[in-house]
C-alpha cells in the first residue's frame, strides 16, 4: 500500500478535525452569539484539533517507515537456517538478503532460487504486508485518538491560540535546527576523516611539506607512486590565484560601487546595478571555459608578443576570470554600505564647502570602510573556495612558484582530482581530500566570522 | 510662465482652508524685511521642487552681527528657504531657485559661481548633530584641511583649539581630542558641529533647528553660544520654539505655507504682531 495514500488520508482526517474543532469550540459556548466567551478565535481551536490529529500520526508514520524494513529483515534473517549463513562474510549475507527481497518484490535475482530462499521470500512478503497494514491501522488510530483528545480538551477556557502558536514555534525550531545540525554533521565528518588522514600522514608533513604528489601505490610493486602530501604548493597556488582575483575585483568593484552610489544618475544606476549583479549569476563552469578557452590563450599570445613564456594554463588567467566573477560581491556590498552612510554626513561635509570627491574620499569611504572591508573578506572567502574556474584554467601541476604566468594548482582543484574516478575511500590519497577540505573550511569560516563581525560593528555605528 | 502661474494658483488653492481660518491672505510681507547693515540680501526668491512651488517671492535681509530667526508651522518652507541660502538645495534633484540672493553684493545663484567655496562662506548646522565618524580633532580640522587654511600642524592645532573654545566645548574635550566625535553627548555633538562650522570662518551661519534634538540644558548652552557667535557672524536660525526665537534673535520672520507673512524686531513680533496669521501662530491658536 502506498505511503502517499496514507498521507492524503491523514490530511483528510486533519481537515475533518479542523472543522470539528471549530464546531466544538462554538457549541461549547452556546453558539455564534456567545463567541466572545472563547479564549481564542474559533479557527485556532480548529487548528489545534488538526495539529493533534496530524502531527503524532505523521511522527509515528515516519518512525514506522524508518524501522519497518530493518525489523522485517531481522525477522527473516532469524528464520534462515544457520548453516546457510555459517561461515559467510557479511557481504555475502547481504547478497542473500537482497535476493530474498528481490524475489519478494518480483525483481531479477542474482543466484538460482533455492526452496529455502523462496520460503524466506514468501515470509518476507507476508511480513511486509502485515507491517504495512498495521501501520495504516496504527497511524489512523493515533490520528483519531489525537482528534478525540483535542475534542475533549476543547472548551472556552482552553488557550488554543497559545497552544497552536507554541506548536508552530516548536516546528520552526525543529526546522532551523535541521540546518544547524547538517552543518555540524558535515564539520564532524570532515573532521573525523581528516583525523584518519593525519594518522597516516603527519600534520607537519601536510602543512609544511613542499612536495605534493598524492599518487600512492595500488599494488606493492607499482613504481613512481610513493605519495607525498606536502600541501604548501596548494596553499600558495590558492593564495596566488585569490590574490590576482582580488587585485582585479577590489578596484573595479569599489570604483563601480562609488560611481553607482554617488555619481550615477538614477536611470543609469537602475540599469547598471542589476547588470553587474548578473555577473554573480553566471554559472562558474561558464567562467571556467571562458578562462580556459578565451583568456588563457589570449594571455599566452600576449606573453609571446612580449617575449614571455606563459603556460597554457596559468594562475593569471584563472585569477583574472575569478576576479571578474567576484566583482559583484565587492561592488554590491560596498554599494549597500555606501548607501547606508547617512545623507547627513554628506550634507555636513558639503556645508563645510567640501567638493563631492573630497566628501567621498574623506567622509563617505572612511565611514563605510568597515563594511567595505567586510564585503571584500566575503569575496576573498568566495575566491578561495571557488573550484570550477581553477580546475579548468589554473592547471593540475603542484608548482611552488611565485610566477603568475606558470601553471599552479589550488586546494579545491586537488580535492576534485583526488576524489574523481574510482578510488579507495580509505587510502591516504582520498582522505587527503578531507584534510584539504577541513583546512579550506577553517580558513573561509574564520574569514567569514571576521567579515561578519566587522560588518556588524559598522552597523552599530549609526543605529 | 503659464505653468508657474498655475502652480501658484494650485498652491494658493490648497491654502484656502488656512486662509479661512486666518482671515485675509496676502502675499505681501508685513513689516520691514531689510536690515541696516545687510550681509545677505534676498529679493523675490521662489523655490520649486519639480512643479511644486515651496517658496513664494520671499524677500529678506540678514544683517551683520545679528541673529534672524525663522518661525512658522511645519512645511511652511522655512528650512527650504534656509537651505537655498548656501545652495544646499543643489543636492536635491528637481529643486530650482529663482529670484535674487546676494552675499556681500554677489549673486550666489550666478551661473559662474561655484557653490563649493560659497558653502565655506555660508556654513550650516543641521537639525540632528552629524559629526563625522572621525576623532573630535579631525572633525574640526576637516574644513581647514580641505580648504588649506593652515600651513602647518601648529597652526591647525591652534585653529582647532580656537574653534572649540568659541563653541564652548574646549574644556570638555581638550583631554580627548583623539576620541571619536560620535561618542560625545547630543549637546556636545551639536557644539562640535558648530565648532566644525566656525573653523572655516564663514560669514554667515545657517542653523536648521539646531536644538530640536537636544535636552533643555544642552539647548540653553547652545542658545548662549549663538548669542556669543553673533559678535563675529551673521546667523539665520530656523526654530520651532518661539521661546527660543525670542531668546536668541534680534529679528524674527514668520513663514506660512511658503510665504513670508511678517518680519520685524523680535520683541515687536512677539508682543505686537501685525498680521492675523502671525498672531494666531504665536498665541498658539494655529500651528
Amino acid at each position: 500500500m502506498y505511503a502517499w495514500i496514507l498521507i492524503l488520508t491523514l490530511l483528510a482526517v486533519m481537515a475533518v478535525a479542523y472543522q470539528l474543532g471549530i464546531k466544538r469550540a462554538i457549541s461549547s459556548v452556546g453558539g455564534l452569539t456567545q463567541i466572545n466567551a472563547l479564549h481564542s478565535l474559533p479557527s485556532y481551536y480548529g487548528l489545534y484539533a488538526a495539529l493533534w490529529a496530524g502531527i503524532p500520526a505523521l511522527l509515528l508514520m515516519g518512525l514506522w517507515i524508518g524501522f519497518q524494513d530493518q525489523i522485517v529483515t531481522s525477522l527473516v534473517t532469524a528464520n534462515l537456517s544457520p548453516d546457510m549463513l555459517e561461515g559467510q562474510s557479511s557481504g555475502r549475507i547481504d547478497l542473500i538478503l537482497n535476493d530474498i527481497k528481490n524475489l519478494a518484490t518480483g525483481n531479477i535475482v542474482s543466484a538460482t532460487v533455492t526452496p529455502e530462499v523462496q520460503a524466506a521470500a514468501d515470509q518476507y512478503a507476508r511480513l511486509e504486508r502485515i507491517a504495512t497494514w498495521s501501520m495504516w491501522l496504527a497511524v489512523l488510530a493515533v490520528a483519531l485518538g489525537g482528534m478525540a483528545y483535542a475534542w475533549r480538551r476543547t472548551g472556552p477556557q482552553m488557550r488554543a491560540r497559545n497552544r497552536v502558536e507554541s506548536i508552530f514555534l516548536a516546528i520552526m525550531i525543529v526546522f532551523s535546527s535541521i540546518a544547524i545540525l547538517t552543518t555540524l554533521g558535515i564539520v564532524l565528518s570532515v573532521l573525523f576523516e581528516s583525523l584518519r588522514f593525519f594518522d597516516m600522514v603527519s600534520p607537519v608533513e601536510f602543512f609544511l611539506g613542499t612536495n605534493w604528489s598524492p599518487q600512492i601505490a595500488l599494488r606493492a610493486d607499482q613504481v613512481g607512486a610513493t605519495g607525498a602530501f606536502g600541501a604548501i604548493p596548494l596553499f600558495t597556488g590558492t593564495l596566488m590565484v585569490s590574490l590576482i582575483a582580488m587585485l582585479v575585483a577590489v578596484p573595479i568593484g569599489l570604483m563601480s560601487a562609488i560611481y553607482l552610489s554617488e555619481y550615477a544618475p538614477r536611470n543609469v544606476r537602475a540599469v547598471a546595478k542589476p547588470v553587474i549583479e548578473i555577473l554573480a549569476g553566471i554559472p562558474t563552469v561558464v567562467y571556467g571555459f571562458f578562462a580556459a578557452l578565451t583568456v588563457a590563450p589570449a594571455i599566452r599570445d600576449l606573453g609571446a608578443l612580449l617575449g614571455l613564456e606563459v603556460a597554457s594554463e596559468s594562475a593569471l588567467a584563472a585569477g583574472l576570470v575569478m576576479g571578474i566573477m567576484i566583482i559583484p560581491f565587492v561592488s554590491s556590498l560596498s554599494d549597500d554600505v555606501i548607501n547606508a552612510v547617512p545623507q547627513s554626513m554628506r550634507d555636513g561635509s558639503y556645508a563645510l564647502g567640501a567638493t563631492q570627491s573630497e566628501t567621498i574620499r574623506r567622509v563617505i569611504v572612511p565611514a563605510a570602510l568597515p563594511g567595505i572591508v567586510g564585503g571584500i573578506l566575503l569575496a576573498v572567502s568566495r575566491a578561495i573556495g571557488e573550484t570550477m574556474i581553477v580546475v579548468m584554467a589554473a592547471g593540475m601541476a603542484a608548482n611552488l612558484t611565485a610566477n603568475p604566468l606558470e601553471s599552479v594548482t589550488t586546494v579545491t582543484v586537488q580535492i576534485v582530482t583526488l576524489l574523481t574516478g574510482d578510488q579507495e575511500f580509505d587510502s591516504a590519497k582520498t582522505l587527503a581530500a578531507f584534510a584539504l577540505g577541513l583546512t579550506l573550511f577553517l580558513v573561509t569560516l574564520s574569514l567569514n566570522i571576521v567579515a561578519l563581525s566587522i560588518v556588524r560593528k559598522y552597523r552599530e555605528q549609526y543605529e | 510662465m503659464n505653468t508657474m502661474v498655475e502652480a501658484i494658483d494650485k498652491a494658493t488653492g490648497a491654502m484656502s482652508s488656512a486662509e479661512l481660518a486666518g482671515g485675509q491672505h496676502s502675499r505681501a510681507t508685513v513689516g520691514d524685511f531689510t536690515a541696516v547693515d545687510p550681509r545677505m540680501v534676498c529679493r523675490n526668491v521662489d523655490v520649486w521642487y519639480g512643479s511644486k512651488q515651496a517658496i513664494h517671492g520671499v524677500s529678506l535681509d540678514i544683517g551683520k552681527n545679528e541673529v534672524v530667526s525663522m518661525i512658522g508651522p511645519s512645511g511652511c518652507g522655512k528650512s527650504t528657504f534656509l537651505r537655498s541660502l548656501n545652495r544646499m538645495n543643489d543636492t536635491i534633484v528637481g529643486c530650482r531657485v529663482t529670484g535674487s540672493i546676494q552675499l556681500d553684493g554677489q549673486e550666489i545663484y550666478d551661473k559662474g559661481l561655484d557653490p563649493v567655496p560659497l558653502r565655506a562662506r555660508v556654513g550650516m548646522v543641521f537639525q540632528k548633530p552629524n559629526p563625522f565618524p572621525k576623532s573630535i580633532y579631525e572633525n574640526v580640522a576637516y574644513g581647514p584641511r580641505i580648504h588649506g587654511l593652515t600651513n602647518n600642524k601648529a597652526e591647525l592645532d591652534e585653529l582647532v583649539e580656537d574653534s572649540l573654545q568659541k563653541a564652548g566645548l574646549w574644556n570638555e574635550v581638550k583631554d580627548r581630542l583623539d576620541q571619536p566625535g560620535t561618542g560625545l553627548s547630543g549637546g556636545q555633538q551639536q557644539r562640535l558641529c558648530i565648532a566644525r562650522t566656525i573653523a572655516v570662518s564663514p560669514e554667515v551661519i545657517l542653523m536648521d533647528e539646531p536644538c530640536s534634538a537636544l535636552d533643555p540644558i544642552a539647548t540653553a548652552i547652545v542658545e548662549e553660544l549663538i548669542d556669543e557667535l553673533r559678535q563675529n557672524f551673521s546667523i539665520a536660525i530656523v526654530t520651532h520654539s518661539m521661546q527660543q526665537a525670542a531668546r536668541v534673535s534680534q529679528r524674527t520672520a514668520y513663514f506660512h505655507l511658503g510665504d513670508l507673512i511678517e518680519v520685524g524686531e523680535t520683541n515687536h513680533i512677539f508682543t505686537n504682531p501685525q498680521h492675523k496669521l502671525t498672531e494666531d501662530y504665536i498665541t498658539g491658536r494655529f500651528g
